[in-house]
C-alpha cells in the first residue's frame, strides 16, 4: 500500500530525524496536546529518536483523563438511583472516582451500560420508556457534536426519557491555562488532528500570536508526528509564532462547519475543572437554556460533590507535563491496565497506558 | 473513544430530515450504522472517518486504506470498537 508505506516508511522517518537534527541549535519542549498522538510517539519509539535538545511533553489530551473525579462521583450517584439508565464509553466506565468507578457501581447493582454512541443510548431510551436513559457525556471537540446530534434527536423524537450529563472539554482554553502559568517551559504545541477536523485552526491564531508559540495541527503516523515536530523545530529556530496544517489531508482550515452548528445549537460554554489542572474558565460545554429539559444536572437533584482526588495517583503531574508516567512509584507495580490507579492508566490514550504498553520501547530510550 | 476510524460507505439510507440520514459503514468488514448528518454529500463508495456513531469527514480512499491498516495492525480498531 503505497501511502502505508509513505507515512510509516523507515526511510522517511530517518530523513525527518536527520533534519531535525541539522536544524535544531537551542533545547526546545513541545507539546503534543492529543493522546493518540502520546500514544504514537511512544508506540513507534519515536520519543526515543529525538535529537537531546528536544523534549516531548505530554499533554492533557485525553478526555477520560482530565474528567475529575467529582464528575464521576456525580455520575456514579446517578447511576444508583431508582430506574436510571447510566451509559457511557466503555473507558470512562472503568475510570476510578473518589472512592470507586461506575464498573463497580455496575458490580453492586446499578444499571451501568458501556455504549460505542450516544446514539445507542438514545436508541436504549426509545426501547426502554419506563427507563431515564442518562448518557455521561464526555469527550473533545471531536465528541461534543455527536452527543448534540442525539440531544436534538431526542427532541424531535419526544424523548421525555433521555438525559446528558455534559462533562465536555474544550481545548484551547486547556492550552491557554499551560501557557498562562508561570512555571510554563512549553515552546510550541502539535495540536490535535481531530479535534481540529471539526473545529479548524482559528480558535488557535490568538493563541499562537498571543503567547508568541508556534502552534502545529498534526496527525498521528510517524511521518504526521515528525513532520510537526519539524514544523515546530522550524519556526523556533526562525522565532516565528505561526498556526500551521501539517495535517491537511484530514483537516480544513475552517473545519466542519455543520458539526459546529450542532455544538452551538445545544451547548454554552461552562467553567470545567480538570484533573491535575484544575478549574478553567470557559473550558467546559453544558446543555444550554433551549434543552434544559434534556440535561441531566436540572432533571435529577445531584448532590454537589467536592472533589477529594486520590492523593495515591500521581495523574496531576503526568497531566501537566511534569513527571513522566515510568517516574510514578506505582508504575507497573501497583498500577497496571488490569488494575489501574488513575485514569491516565485506563484508558488507551492516556500517557501511562501508552507507557505500559510500549513500555519496551519506552525502556531504550 | 478518543479515536476517529476511516470506513466506507457501502449504503445510505435516506431520510426527510437530515439530522436522521444514517448509512451502512464496513470497517474492515464489520458493518456499522453510522448517522451522516454532518456529511450531507456522503454517497455509497465514499469513504468517511467516523467517530462515535457519526461521520465526521470524508477521506480519500488510499489515507482510509492507511489508517485502517494501521489501526488494525495496532489493536487499536477492535479496541474502539469494543468500546
Ligand atoms: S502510573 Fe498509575 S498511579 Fe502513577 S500516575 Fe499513572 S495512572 Fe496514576
Amino acid at each position: 500500500m503505497k501511502f502505508l508505506e509513505e507515512y510509516r516508511d523507515r526511510e522517511r522517518v530517518e530523513q525527518l530525524l536527520h533534519e531535525i537534527s541539522r536544524i535544531v541549535t537551542k533545547p526546545w519542549k513541545i507539546m503534543e496536546v492529543c493522546g493518540g498522538q502520546t500514544h504514537g510517539l511512544v508506540k513507534n519509539g519515536i520519543i526515543g529518536m529525538l535529537p537531546e535538545k528536544i523534549t516531548m511533553v505530554h499533554g492533557p489530551g485525553c478526555p477520560v483523563c482530565v474528567t475529575p473525579a467529582s464528575l464521576i462521583d456525580e455520575a456514579i450517584a446517578l447511576s444508583k438511583k431508582e430506574n436510571v439508565v447510566l451509559a457511557s464509553f466503555g473507558d470512562m466506565i472503568r475510570v476510578p472516582g473518589t472512592s470507586e468507578s461506575l464498573l463497580q457501581a455496575k458490580a453492586a447493582g446499578a444499571d451501568v451500560r458501556i455504549v460505542y454512541s450516544p446514539l445507542d443510548a438514545l436508541r436504549i431510551a426509545q426501547a426502554e420508556r419506563e427507563k431515564q436513559v442518562v448518557f455521561f457525556g464526555v469527550g473533545f471537540e471531536t465528541t461534543a457534536p455527536a452527543i448534540a446530534l442525539s440531544v436534538i434527536q431526542a427532541k424531535q423524537l419526544g424523548l421525555k426519557n433521555f438525559f446528558v450529563l455534559a462533562s465536555h472539554v474544550l481545548v484551547p482554553p486547556a492550552m491557554e491555562a499551560i501557557l498562562s502559568d508561570p512555571a510554563n517551559e512549553i515552546n510550541a504545541f502539535l495540536a490535535a488532528g481531530h479535534v481540529c477536523t471539526i473545529m479548524g485552526e482559528k480558535e488557535y491564531y490568538p493563541i499562537a500570536a498571543k503567547y508568541h508559540v508556534p502552534i502545529i495541527i498534526t496527525g498521528f503516523e510517524p511521518v504526521d508526528l515528525l513532520q510537526g515536530i519539524l514544523m515546530a523545530v522550524k519556526q523556533l529556530e526562525a522565532g516565528e509564532a505561526k498556526v500551521e496544517n501539517q495535517y491537511s489531508r484530514m483537516v480544513m482550515p475552517e473545519g466542519n462547519p455543520s458539526a459546529q452548528q450542532l455544538m452551538q445549537q445545544v451547548f454554552a460554554t461552562c467553567d470545567r475543572e480538570w484533573r491535575g489542572i484544575g478549574e478553567i474558565p470557559s473550558s467546559g460545554l453544558e446543555v444550554n437554556a433551549g434543552y434544559s429539559s434534556f440535561d441531566a444536572r436540572k432533571k435529577f437533584s445531584l448532590p454537589v460533590i467536592s472533589s477529594t482526588e486520590k492523593t495515591e495517583c500521581r495523574a496531576g503531574e503526568v497531566l501537566r507535563g511534569v513527571l513522566k508516567p515510568v517516574q510514578c512509584e506505582h508504575f507497573g507495580k501497583r498500577c497496571t491496565p488490569e488494575h489501574p490507579l488513575g485514569a491516565p492508566m485506563v484508558s488507551s490514550e492516556g500517557a501511562c497506558a501508552a507507557y505500559y504498553h510500549y513500555h519496551q520501547t519506552a525502556a531504550s530510550e | 473513544m478518543c479515536l476517529a476510524i476511516p470506513g466506507k460507505l457501502i449504503s445510505v439510507q435516506e431520510h426527510d430530515d437530515i439530522l436522521f440520514r444514517t448509512g451502512k459503514v464496513s470497517f474492515d468488514g464489520i458493518v456499522k450504522d453510522v448517522n451522516l448528518s454532518l456529511l450531507p454529500d456522503a454517497k455509497s463508495g465514499d469513504y468517511v472517518l467516523v467517530h462515535v456513531g457519526i461521520a465526521i469527514s470524508k477521506v480519500d480512499e488510499e489515507e482510509a486504506q492507511l489508517m485502517l491498516k494501521y489501526l488494525t495492525a495496532s489493536g487499536d480498531m477492535k479496541n474502539e470498537m469494543d468500546s
